[in-house]
């Protein structure tokens, strides 16, 4: 008989997404502080970024997080065809994130304007701010996304092959949880970085 | 732990979830393209709390799991809220 604990593991799960939202909570204080002192700035910096590619980003990633979701009920349904199906759509939506954010921030620097930029030091010190948060939060949001798509690469994977089946299947649980947790970050950073003009 | 129920959750609520997040999400936008002023960042804000609350609930599973998860999530949420007060009340009042 071998030994796990399921709820254990989903536990220490949560510990770290805790830790996560303290990392990403600190970052939203400074927002609101600064925002706060600068809100003239905030707004009009926060023209220059694309309501419509942040507007398609939260939408994807609603969707992706559905399909992880129904990804852990194929699997305690024993349907494992579907649940590679749906994981495979969750990376396909994690693909047209980051190309989106690739066009975003692509042509953002071609414009000139990323940290240290010759452009960002002839702006004034909110704008500056604005722009500094958005590229370290978006930043490190999109880094979360591409670890959160290994794991359910690899959580795929195990489905297949059938280590992750309907008796055990904690760590699709685990890695749904920290797909979810990138989706709920986003769900904040949409309106204050893109909706606030 | 072998003697956890195992809550199947269908995958018509994720449907229904999903339709009612990306409803909130519309919601937001229109009311952002109403100018507010100072009231559209508090509906903003209280529209995404409002989605996270179902995120966390339906995706995340919390509404099925055993409730020291709730507590947990609740004490740290409230903690983060006081760090919010705190430091908000320094800044505006000082």
């Amino acid at each position: 008989m071998e030994h796990r604990d399921d709820m254990g593991a989903k536990l220490g799960m949560w510990v770290f997404i805790f830790t996560e939202i303290l990392l990403f909570g600190g970052l939203f204080l400074v927002y609101a502080v600064m925002r706060g002192r600068y809100s003239a700035d905030f707004h009009s910096a926060a023209h220059h970024l694309n309501a419509f590619i942040g507007t398609i980003n939260t939408l994807v990633l609603l969707v992706s997080s559905a399909t992880v979701a129904m990804s852990i009920t194929a699997v305690q349904k024993g349907d494992k065809r579907l649940a590679v199906v749906l994981l495979f759509l969750t990376l396909v939506c994690a693909a047209v994130f980051m190309v989106n954010k690739y066009f975003e921030w692509g042509h953002k620097f071609q414009i000139g304007l990323y940290p240290g930029s010759d452009l960002m030091l002839t702006m004034n010190h909110g704008q500056v701010m604005f722009f500094s948060l958005y590229f370290f939060m978006t930043g490190l949001h999109m880094f979360h996304l591409v670890v959160g798509g290994i794991i359910l690469t690899i959580a795929m994977i195990k489905v297949n092959r059938g280590t992750i089946n309907s008796t055990r299947y904690v760590l699709l649980e685990n890695g749904g949880l920290y797909w979810h947790l990138v989706d709920l970050i986003w769900i904040f950073l949409f309106p204050l970085l893109y909706l606030i003009t | 732990m072998s003697t956890e129920t195992v809550h199947i959750t269908p995958y018509r609520t994720y449907a229904w979830v999903l339709i009612a997040l990306l409803t909130f999400t519309f919601l937001t936008i229109t009311v952002t393209w109403i100018d507010l002023s100072a009231l559209t960042v508090f509906v903003a804000l209280t529209i995404a709390t409002i989605k996270a609350g179902v995120v966390l609930t339906y995706f995340m599973h919390l509404k099925f799991e055993s409730s020291l998860f709730r507590v947990f999530v609740i004490m740290v949420l409230a903690i983060y809220v006081l760090v919010i007060l705190f430091t908000l009340s320094d800044y505006l009042f000082r």
